[in-house]
């Protein structure tokens, strides 16, 4: 044994030396320094200086346009030198639509029914007796259902949709055919359905987050593919000389997601090599497939609605790397303590405290940017999401980093408070800049304007409230659950009994998250089916979709 | 960065390099390990119990890993020693779980060995554990009037009971006690299989 580990370490040594070599030779050679001018390529050229939220009502558009003009610390953006057709936006958006629209609207059917299955497996918590005669209505069934249908089916969905409409946007150019986006769509929905088919017959593959049958999990592989070669094509045929930030994550999750699903999923592991392969890929899910979404989408519409480039667009480089290297690394933390090799749960301890370096340098730029401009978010929509969801990931991440040190870890592990952890990455940060993106595209999509300003404000309550109930209540009863189990004197039934109030508080926060959204897919709902002259209350003039 | 090619190489490399330390070197560290002589071996009705604990989905409440005094007092708590790596040799899917609403199960044939009581908890955990928030697992069972010859009877509480209720055991149920009756890793194990590097 002892002689892998010190090849092993030599190896890490070396590696480590040479990533820091490179990382000096790109920075003397000027790699670095594309000063913030390459920043301004989200802009067009009548764009630089105007805010924009399709997500708002002209009167607040109005407001926001001379809130942030006429603040002193605004300043215009150049648009960058290879600013061509003032059409090209138009086309780009035209481009996506079909396949945006297929991939949200899927999305959205799948948080719905997956909120409900969460929120049916939290209430059998409080009802053990509750729907206990069929194997498909049990607890067993209602959790993996929960985790996949938000993950693959919400999550997932709605990041690939968000992410192919970005991209035209990003590049200056148009998808080509959305041919191949469609097709891998209808094959990821056809793996959601016949997942779940497969969850409620009992054919469940038996590991967290991989519960689908692996057969289904094919569907999965071929559709993320089909859907990233349209996004690779475009990349290729790009009207921009610069590859802005967004498009460095979104290239990046489709060349992960594969590479992660098919190692993890092949049938060669057993036993406790199993777990670990178990705990790489689902920290790396979160870390490389649906963080980049997330990223991606704060770093192109924070900046976009307030019509003003990010603070620092270097360090947003310097962020994505380090992602990639320390994120990699850290799914072994889940197995602190158990029997595991020592130096593989170290490894993965000293990554997550590195995660520290791509979070803060995320942090600076997303807080930098909005700084003195906060006054904006009652203003928009889109905004009031984005920005509160990137708030929650310095949080969440800055967190997770502490979580993965031995001495919190001991308590906090096998805990509630992992799961309120969990939520609060993928919902406090994912799912709400989810949310914000879809209220900025959508208007874009349909040419459509929101109905109620009123039912977004009560969509974003009731997720907020949720979210904090969620990882602030029943993180704190995770956390007294954890203190009681590392107390031998403290019996295990009571720590069961004196859970129960925290586990109705997560009944409340997840019927909070369910009624918001509703609330959410309702206004879509209500926004595409009512008559003309009721959707169009503040048209979009079609001069404005073109700009 | 202009080089869409390089930076999709760079990328997957640096992927690649995670994935060697974290999935490949451990694979090479675990590859000669054998199931130690005295764990028990697996029967066919076991194999199915165990196809039945992942179904019902008691990874998402039970682990079966007990730590090491260093880092809890499961062993204080009679859960059993630390478990080790050769513990699961041939386990697929692994069941080692992350999570413990309720308590670890590595060795929960020791601590209790009656098949009653298990068929008993499965049909109602509340008649023999009052604060347990378990779901009572009754698909697994079968009410009837009068007891068939050849079923197992459940000796469940009447007051647990519809009335005049009796309540079998169905294959499953019984398959499942099975596995839970065969997770005994008490065999002692050198101190040192702990530290592995």
């Amino acid at each position: 044994m002892l002689p892998i580990a010190a090849v092993l370490l030599a190896v890490v040594f070396l590696v480590s030396i040479l990533a820091l070599l490179v990382l000096i030779w790109s920075i003397s050679s000027g790699q670095f320094s594309m000063g913030p001018g390459n920043s301004s390529v989200i802009f067009h050229r009548d764009e630089a200086g105007k805010v924009e939220d399709p997500a708002s009502t002209h009167r607040k558009r109005d407001q926001l346009q001379q809130l942030l003009v006429g603040s002193s610390r605004y300043t215009t953006p150049q648009p960058p030198p290879e600013e061509d057709d003032p059409n090209s936006r138009r086309q780009s958006d035209e481009s996506t639509a079909r396949a945006t629209r297929y991939l949200l609207g899927s999305a959205c059917f799948w948080l719905v029914l997956g909120s409900f299955f969460g929120l049916a497996a939290s209430l059998k918590f409080n009802f053990p007796d509750w729907l206990n005669q069929d194997y498909e209505f049990t607890f067993g069934v209602f959790r993996s259902l929960h985790l996949n249908l938000v993950i693959y089916g919400w999550v997932s969905m709605a990041g690939m949709g968000v992410c192919l409409w970005l991209i035209p946007r990003l590049l200056k150019t148009t998808l080509g055919s959305d041919r191949f986006a469609l097709m891998g769509g209808h094959l990821w929905n056809a793996g959601l359905v016949l997942g779940s088919l497969g969850l409620f017959a009992g054919k469940s593959d038996g590991i967290e987050w991989l519960e689908f049958p692996w057969k289904t999990d094919l569907l999965f592989a071929f559709g993320g593919a089909l859907i990233g070669l349209p996004i690779l094509s475009a990349i290729k045929r790009r009207k921009v000389k610069h590859l802005y930030v967004s498009v460095w994550y979104i290239g990046a999750a489709f060349v992960w997601f594969p590479f992660l699903f098919i190692v993890a999923n092949l049938p060669i592991y057993d036993g406790v090599q199993h777990a670990i392969v178990n705990w790489w890929y689902a920290h790396n899910v979160l870390g490389l497939w649906i963080t980049p979404f997330g990223l991606a989408a704060a770093y192109y519409f924070i900046p976009k609605v307030i019509g003003k480039p990010i603070h620092s667009y270097q360090l947003s480089l310097l962020g994505f790397w380090a992602l990639a290297l320390f994120y990699s690394q850290v799914g072994l933390h889940h197995l602190i303590g158990g029997p595991v090799p020592t130096w593989l749960v170290s490894l993965s301890i000293v990554s997550s405290v590195m995660m520290i370096v791509p979070v803060v340098a995320v942090a600076i730029n997303h807080h930098k940017t909005m700084w003195g401009h906060f006054a904006a978010l009652r203003l928009s929509p889109t905004l009031l999401f984005v920005v509160s969801g990137a708030i929650m990931y310095t949080l969440v991440s800055l967190q997770g980093s502490l979580q993965s040190l031995r001495a919190v870890n001991t308590v906090t592990h096998f805990t509630h408070a992992t799961v309120a952890h969990a939520h609060l990455g993928v919902y406090g940060f994912a799912s709400f800049v989810l949310f914000g993106s879809i209220y900025f595209i959508f208007p874009r999509l349909s040419g459509r304007n929101w109905i109620s300003q009123r039912l977004i404000s009560l969509h974003y309550a009731l997720s907020l409230i949720g979210i904090l109930l969620y990882g602030g209540v029943f993180f704190y009863g995770g956390v007294i659950q954890g203190m009681q189990m590392q107390d031998a004197s403290v019996p295990f039934s009571q720590i069961v009994a004196d859970t129960k109030p925290y586990l109705w508080v997560r009944t409340v926060a997840g019927a909070l998250m369910t009624l918001g959204h509703l609330v959410f897919v309702g206004h879509i709902w209500w926004v595409w089916y009512a008559p003309k002259s009721k959707r169009s209350f503040v048209p979009i003039a079609k001069e404005e979709v073109a700009r | 960065m202009r080089r869409t090619i390089g930076f999709i190489v760079a990328a997957i490399g640096i992927l690649a390099y995670a994935t060697l330390l974290l999935v490949g070197v451990p694979s090479l560290q675990l590859d000669d390990l054998e199931l130690p002589v005295e764990h028990p071996s697996n029967d066919e009705q076991v194999n199915r119990g165990r196809e039945i604990y992942i179904q019902s989905g008691c990874i998402y409440c039970h682990t079966q890993q007990p730590r090491d005094v260093n880092f809890g007092p499961d062993q204080e708590r009679n859960w059993g020693r630390f478990s080790i790596p050769a513990d699961y040799v041939g386990d697929r899917p692994h069941l080692l779980g992350t999570m413990r609403t309720g308590p670890d199960l590595h060795n929960i044939a020791a601590r209790q060995p009656s098949e009653d009581w298990h068929l008993i908890h499965l049909y109602q955990p509340r008649a023999v554990l009052p604060n347990s928030v378990m779901p009572s697992y009754q698909y697994l069972f079968t009410h009837v009037n009068e007891v068939p010859l050849g079923s197992k009877e459940v000796n469940v509480p009447k007051n647990w009971l519809p009335e005049g209720a009796k309540v079998i055991a169905t294959q499953e149920a019984l398959d499942l006690v099975a596995y839970l009756k065969s997770l005994d890793h008490t065999y002692s194990v050198e101190q040192d299989s702990s530290q592995m590097p």
